[in-house]
């Protein structure tokens, strides 16, 4: 791990002043952010890790716990609000059984909200592992939700 | 490509690059911005690189992927030039008879015109389509004209001619002048003056300064910035390296939110060409002028786009404000003086130094010149982003632009400025829109989102959901905003709750007003906007909550009741289907019930029929 986190900052010429960008990049390698990784950040950038640690718990985009194989997001853009995000929201909590910025625990779903994707034309618009599924509805949300309940278990078959 | 040497170099390349291509050749521009992209466009480019190469014309027909065209509401959008013919909502099935019958043929296809809905008319041209027509697109209308990743786009349609101009011989002094003249305000929100921001970085003290361009744009609903830097990435890089070169400065940042990847890309592709081409770097152009530029990417905190907790973050630290006592302009990122400007002022640079100072000065109104980008979004017909002058009012965004309030209802209001601004009441809508008649209502500018809703959205719930983002993202360092916004929306809560009581709303107005005097930076300080706003203007609908316990617009879930119209309901159980907790009875072809004390108000009966017979009371 330690290896893989200086491959990073050296992207980035060990320039401190990188850290939030450093942070995503490690995020995206890791699908989080690891104790471990944060602890070899520090040794590597000379930045003590409650610094570190105060950075990575500020930021809305970091998780310090690992997230789940299919992450949705839910735009919480105005646009979206007043064109019924909200109810979106509930049922998703409703059917996964848990509350936005948390996951499942066997490690499939994770479930957040994001304040504005800005493609307002399709809202509401859930993300799902990057791809856009807009123009939301209850009915559509339980679709793909279904779907993705087969896949889960297509996969567990493998 | 080879290092461009001198100004003079830079227009024979101009000029070669326009001589080289043909006005006529047949060119297919596909809008590849975000929100056609999530249309799923990119399978619709891959089709349409497929088919021309299939019907053996790669030779004779140019493919085009541009950045954002603005109706994100009927994408996929193409353009076919040089008639300038206009396609919207394209399918995958579409492609083949395109090319067949417009590229092939020179034959329009009816069906995949625009049909005026006022009218009834069909619309074969794009500048003929009423969201367009009265629209003013000198900055964003260039997104369509260029593939953002080639600079070659850029120059062949007059790209870095105002660099040009400014490194073949104006002084710095008279570059800031004209921008001074020109009357440039920020776009970001403030509407301070450009021209005044740089000559103060300019004169002050230091060897080394910043420029910076924020496009951290967080306020939810709005997407023109980045829009722009994803359709048109060297527009921004140009107005930035001008902007270097009058104040004197060597290293500049463009602060970019995370969330917006393709932005990322397109600006990171465009600054390395930039470079390699002697646009960027040293010796600039041939010149004694060197800059570089950084790109730093946001952690999704939206305090990070006032500008001392953008520093902040550049600096790798948590985004928290600082007082402004001192000014960036003196002493901002690294404590050197820092010239921070937003996506759409840098964009309007090139524009300024290139047409004049005057030539600006004709567009807008008395204090704010120019035009202005605005998403519009929400309950509107035309979902998109519109470029108009400075001075239009919002009725004629609202109804001529943006087409009115979808399904035949009724305009509510319309919020402006973000979780900063206001919300607008409809006997408002014949006042012009520039940074002062917003802020004299009691709204602001702020960076351009425009969130029209209508008789169904309820202005409490608005004014809660506001407070709860600005409530998560509080940096936390000030308690009049931490805890203030906190104590505001738990009344909120109580007034949605049906809980709330009469003295709320005057608790309401003193604690905003004590968080807009005691916060520290503009976050706090405009935190309370959207409820005094709200309270100015519909101030029934919080009485109806709190006196007659009902919510109005039938949002908040412990004031409203579900029923079934038993005439309109025709009992075709799809209501009952998509019920997730079981509490709609009833036999086929027979009026449905709903079990109270089952139902749980999520709305899905209401989305599922198809007869308007569900009732929310």
């Amino acid at each position: 791990m330690e290896e893989k986190v200086k491959n990073i900052v050296a992207k980035y010429g060990s320039d401190r002043g990188f850290l939030v960008p450093i942070l995503q990049d490690v995020q995206k390698k890791f699908n989080y952010l690891p104790r471990e990784a944060l602890n070899a950040l520090s040794s590597t950038l000379d930045i003590p890790l409650s610094l570190i640690y105060s950075a990575a718990t500020f930021y809305k985009a970091f998780s310090l716990t690992p997230r789940g194989e299919y992450q949705l997001s839910l735009c919480l853009g105005t646009a979206c609000h007043v064109r019924g995000a909200p109810q979106i929201g509930d049922h998703i909590e409703r059917t996964l059984n848990i509350k936005a910025g948390e996951t499942s625990s066997d490690l499939k779903f994770t479930y957040e909200t994001v304040n504005c994707l800005g493609a307002c034309a399709l809202g509401p618009i859930l993300v799902m592992n990057e791809e856009y599924h807009g123009q939301m509805t209850i009915s559509k949300v339980s679709k793909l939700l279904k779907s993705l309940d087969k896949k889960v278990e297509t996969d567990e078959e493998d | 490509m080879k290092k461009i040497k001198s100004p003079q170099e830079l227009k024979r390349l101009q000029d070669q690059i326009q001589n080289s291509r043909d006005p006529e050749k047949p060119c297919i521009t596909i809008c590849a911005g975000t929100g056609c992209l999530a249309y799923g466009t990119q399978k619709l480019i891959d089709s349409i690189k497929a088919e021309i190469k299939k019907q053996k014309l790669d030779k004779k027909v140019d493919i085009r992927t541009s950045g954002c065209h603005g109706f994100c509401e009927r994408g996929p959008l193409i353009v076919i030039h040089p008639q300038k013919i206009f396609y919207q909502q394209v399918k995958l099935d579409d492609v083949a008879e395109i090319i067949q019958e417009t590229i092939i043929n020179g034959k329009t296809i009816d069906r995949l015109f625009y049909t005026d809905s006022a009218s009834g008319n069909k619309i074969i041209h794009e500048d003929e389509v009423p969201f367009y027509r009265k629209q003013m697109r000198i900055i964003f209308g260039m997104n369509g004209q260029i593939d953002p990743a080639s600079i070659e786009d850029y120059l062949a349609i007059g790209g870095y001619s105002a660099l040009g101009k400014v490194l073949g011989g104006m002084k710095p002094e008279a570059v800031i002048e004209e921008i001074k003249e020109a009357n440039l305000r920020g776009r970001g929100g403030g509407g301070f003056p450009t021209g005044r921001k740089w000559e103060s970085t300019k004169n002050a003290k230091g060897d080394l300064k910043y420029i910076i361009c924020n496009a951290d744009e967080g306020d939810p609903g709005a997407y023109m910035d980045r829009s722009l830097l994803e359709g048109n990435p060297h527009s921004i890089l140009e107005g930035m390296i001008i902007g270097a070169y009058a104040i004197g400065s060597s290293e500049g940042y463009i602060y970019v939110r995370n969330e917006y990847p393709l932005a990322v890309n397109n600006i990171t592709i465009a600054i390395k060409t930039a470079r390699e081409m002697g646009l960027l770097g040293k010796k600039i152009l041939g010149s004694n002028f060197n800059f570089d530029i950084k790109i730093n990417r946001g952690g999704g905190a939206f305090v990070c786009g006032e500008s001392s907790a953008l520093f902040a973050s550049i600096e790798g630290r948590v985004g928290e404000p600082r007082a402004k006592y001192v000014h960036a302009t003196d002493r901002g990122l690294y404590d050197r003086p820092t010239c921070l400007n937003n996506v759409e002022t840098w964009a309007n640079v090139p524009l300024i130094i290139n047409k004049g100072a005057k030539w600006y000065q004709g567009i807008g109104t008395e204090n704010s010149k120019g035009t202005k980008i605005f998403s519009l979004v929400g309950k509107i017909n035309n979902t998109g982003l519109v470029e108009v002058p400075m001075g239009i009012t919002l009725k004629e965004i609202i109804y001529e632009i943006g087409g009115g309030i979808p399904g035949g209802r009724k305009f509510k209001a319309v919020q402006t400025g973000g979780p900063s601004g206001g919300c607008i009441p409809e006997k408002l809508l014949e006042m012009p829109v520039d940074f002062d008649e917003l802020a004299k209502i009691g709204s602001m500018m702020g960076s351009g989102g425009m969130i029209v809703m209508d008789d169904r959205n309820c202005m409490v719930d608005v004014a809660k959901y506001f407070l709860k983002f600005l409530e998560g993202e509080s940096c936390g360092k000030c308690t009049p905003c931490r805890e203030g916004v906190l104590q505001m929306r738990l009344i909120l809560d109580r007034i949605t709750e049906g809980k709330g009581e009469e003295k709320d709303l005057g608790r309401l107005e003193e604690m905003g007003q004590a968080i807009i005097d005691g916060s520290l930076c503009a976050l706090g300080g405009t935190a309370p906007n959207p409820v005094l706003s709200t309270l100015k203007y519909f101030r029934d609908e919080y009485e109806a909550h709190i006196r007659d316990k009902k919510c109005p617009a039938g949002v908040c879930k412990s004031l409203i009741t579900y029923s079934i119209d038993k005439e309109a309901c025709t009992g075709c159980r799809a209501c009952a289907r998509a019920c997730p907790s079981d509490a709609i009875a009833g036999e086929k072809k027979e009026p449905h019930t709903i079990d109270l004390i089952k139902c749980i108000k999520c709305g899905a009966c209401l989305e599922s029929c198809k007869f308007d017979a569900i009732i929310i009371t």
